[in-house]
């Protein structure tokens, strides 16, 4: 945490969709990720009826210090959709500015086929290359949190990371 | 445990810090039932080899095992969700009279916004009630920082110490650095009869005792680090505990706080104090008016929240809000609806008893989910256990409804076997349901007496649901397979018309615990005439697609076969 400077503001992501999606691992991956590179990190989870395919929400918080587990309304940096109906109920989480992945979510599909446990490891690519933490960071929080088939998920991590011409925001 | 390789940086949800502050603060003894959002805190608990971690079938047995190991001399803490504790009032109210000897916490998690409960009520009254102190973290390292506090203020001041989290603590991970080393403070086992027997002669002096105990605790509430004031802007203050007070530095960063992780006894000169040098001066609180009241008490002017707030669950903006003195106008975001699981025994059996038209008194677990449209064929659920005292009343009220009581394997354990045992006894005729999915499925597959597992994975004995059921007296015990739709509603036809008292057990496991499947099922478009009966079922797996015709997604279909029992024009088939 220490290799932060202080002055670094904290990012906000907001990984949503729907119980069985891997919404959770996904947003698990991110904050180990930015824990892994030395960042203070709050990840929320809404989960009560997530198992019943109810909605899955889960904020990541990065940075110095991270206060609040929850941003302030439209503060969010990165707006991370794993299911299309789900999208309407909180776009209003972006801010201005923000940038929203929903437009890669058609392509993960096509990408994962009926392979749909990997479509958070192909949207957590994307989410990726948007970020300022170390690739090694991300390898190892993939590593850390997936049991299985890890060899497939770093494969459509990359797949993921490949989409976006890298910009950090 | 995911940690950093450098440093001991580690990443825990509040309840996974709870489980390792008690770890760190020499913990030996641990009890608890499943209850969202307080389950991970046993679960994580368990995996500590150097002290026992059980579920127990209910909070009130919880409290009472977790405090037996207290009066042994070891540090012990019982754990559940805001209305687990009213099921655990009976102790606790006494166990404040008697006091400890070696340190005792109860740890409850409260739900603001009802993510996953029935109301959302607020536990900190209890503590004033009950006349214990209120430990209220605002994080999860605050929550591990915190709990070695709690247990020397529950021995310092020989009492039980309330240590409340809410969902957004419980269910928020932080990363932190934890010097993870465990001291175990062990007392010998407490053989004073005047301070654990609590006749009224015995009661009498302890309750002088307590109050004597609670203005000692007032004291040190005033002086504690817990309570920590800290002075920015003095034109604007605010007067917060547990989430609120990262809320409000969120939106308020350079205000003043005083930030109460001692929240009763109540600090109230470090509170004047800290309002003296404040221009304008505000209150932060999610639910109840605690804090607010206790203010208004002794005359302090400051700035509260409209009565609307007091539902539902604060955030960064509503403290905004409150602020701005506006009143709660955001409409909740409508979320999914919950459903039954593909495959789950329970679809089967709500689908029979909504045909037979039955009045059915529910429980609470996933079968609740039968309440929701278009199965709605569940009637009530208030609280844990309440259907078979609840069906004898409704049906002993209504003669000629034909009332069924339905509760889940758990849900009889925890508290229905009495309610079974008080139907016999007072000569109730009906049949009543126990769904048996062989878990404690809502909160996420936790084990149970009737599964024959322990916490931690190992085999026990094994309670049987059916002799329980006979030796309760019960005239007809069947066991049924709800997927065969057909046998299952026949039977609850024979059993309602008869005059008896009759148990069915609807057993087959959990989709979760058994994800076994067979091949999915089809619908020939050819045969089907759309008559919406498949639909009934509310079954994930069958879909409308844009064309408008019905299909079953193979990947969502278990091949359970229930649809294909329904389905009166043999449409569906195996694939």
């Amino acid at each position: 945490m220490r290799s932060v400077s202080d002055k670094i503001k904290t990012t906000n992501i907001l990984f949503f969709g729907i119980g069985g999606q891997g919404v959770l691992s996904a947003s698990e991956i991110c904050a180990l990720a930015a824990l892994n590179d030395g960042y203070h990190v709050k990840k929320s989870e809404v989960k009560g009826m997530a198992q019943r395919g109810g909605s899955v929400e889960s904020y990541v918080r990065f940075g110095a210090c991270v206060l609040s587990p929850l941003p302030e309304q439209g503060k969010v940096d990165i707006l991370v959709c794993l299911y299309e109906s789900e999208y309407p109920r909180l776009i209003s989480e972006l801010r201005k500015g923000g940038i929203d992945l929903y437009s890669y979510l058609t392509k993960a599909h096509k990408v994962v086929g009926e392979q749909k446990i990997f479509l958070n490891a192909f949207m957590l690519g994307v989410v990726s290359s948007f970020l300022p933490i170390k690739e090694d960071s991300w390898l190892k929080a993939i590593n850390d949190t997936f049991s299985r088939k890890q060899d497939k998920n770093k494969e459509y991590f990359y797949q993921g990371r490949r989409q976006v011409v890298s910009k950090v925001i | 445990m995911p940690t950093s390789a450098q440093k001991n940086i580690v990443l825990l949800s509040g309840n996974e810090a709870v489980a390792w502050g008690a770890w760190a603060a020499g913990v030996c003894f641990a009890s608890g039932y499943p209850g969202t959002p307080s389950t991970e805190i046993l679960e994580a608990l368990s995996s500590f080899d150097c002290l026992e971690a059980q579920w127990a079938v209910n909070e009130k047995v919880a409290y009472e095992a977790a405090f037996g190991a207290c009066i042994g001399g070891k540090r012990a803490l019982t754990a559940c969700k805001h209305v687990g504790l009213n099921v655990a009032m009976d102790p606790l109210m006494t166990t404040a009279y008697s006091g400890v000897n070696a340190g005792f916490l109860v740890v409850v998690a409260d739900d603001p916004g009802m993510f996953s409960s029935q109301n959302e009520q607020d536990s900190r009254r209890i503590a004033p009630f009950a006349k214990i102190p209120l430990i209220e973290p605002s994080s999860p390292s605050e929550a591990y920082r915190f709990i070695g506090e709690a247990y020397q203020i529950s021995e310092k001041f020989d009492i039980p110490v309330l240590f409340r989290i809410t969902t957004r603590i419980s269910h928020t991970k932080e990363s932190f650095e934890m010097d993870a080393s465990r001291q175990v403070p062990i007392r010998p086992l407490d053989r004073n009869i005047s301070k654990y027997v609590m006749v009224p002669g015995h009661a009498r002096a302890r309750h002088v005792d307590l109050e004597k105990r609670l203005m000692r605790l007032q004291e040190y509430s005033e002086n504690t680090p817990l309570n920590r004031a800290e002075i920015k802007d003095r034109k604007i203050g605010f007067i917060t505990s547990g989430i609120c007070a990262l809320y409000t530095k969120e939106v308020y960063p350079d205000a003043s706080l005083l930030t109460l992780g001692m929240s009763f006894p109540f600090p109230i000169n470090k509170i004047k104090a800290f309002a003296k040098k404040i221009n304008k001066l505000y209150v932060i609180e999610e639910l109840e008016p605690f804090l607010e009241e206790q203010l208004k008490q002794e005359g302090i002017k400051f700035i509260g929240k409209k009565s609307s707030w007091r539902c539902g669950e604060l955030s960064p903006h509503a403290v905004r809000q409150i602020v701005d003195q506006k009143e709660r106008d955001e409409q909740p975001m409508k979320s999914r609806r919950p459903l039954l699981c593909p495959g789950c025994p329970h679809r089967p059996a709500f689908y029979a008893l909504k045909k037979l038209r039955y009045y059915v008194a529910g429980d609470i677990g996933c079968y609740t989910l039968g309440a929701l449209e278009p199965l709605a064929a569940l009637h009530t659920q208030i609280c844990m256990g309440a259907s078979i005292p609840f069906f004898e009343g409704i049906g002993k009220s209504n003669p000629g409804q034909k009332v069924v009581a339905v509760i889940g394997d758990s849900t009889f354990i925890h508290t229905g076997i009495s309610g079974l045992i008080s139907a016999v006894y007072n000569n109730t005729k009906g049949v009543v349901v126990i769904m048996d999915n062989a878990t404690t499925a809502m909160t996420g597959a936790q084990e149970n007496p009737s599964t024959g597992v322990t916490l931690q994975g190992k085999k026990t004995k094994q309670l049987v649901l059916e002799d329980i059921c006979k030796a309760a007296g019960v005239d007809w015990v069947d066991v049924v397979d709800p997927y065969d739709l057909k046998a299952f509603e026949k039977l609850l036809k024979i059993r309602v018309e008869e005059d008896k008292l009759s148990v069915i057990i609807a057993r087959h496991p959990c989709k979760i615990i058994d994800p076994s499947r067979k091949p999915s099922l089809k619908i020939d478009q050819k045969l089907c005439k759309d008559c919406g009966l498949c639909l009934k079922l509310d079954c994930p797996a069958i879909i409308r697609d844009q064309k408008d015709s019905l299909y079953i997604d193979k990947l969502l279909c278990t091949g359970c076969g229930v649809c294909l029992q329904v389905c009166n024009l043999n449409a569906i088939s195996e694939r």
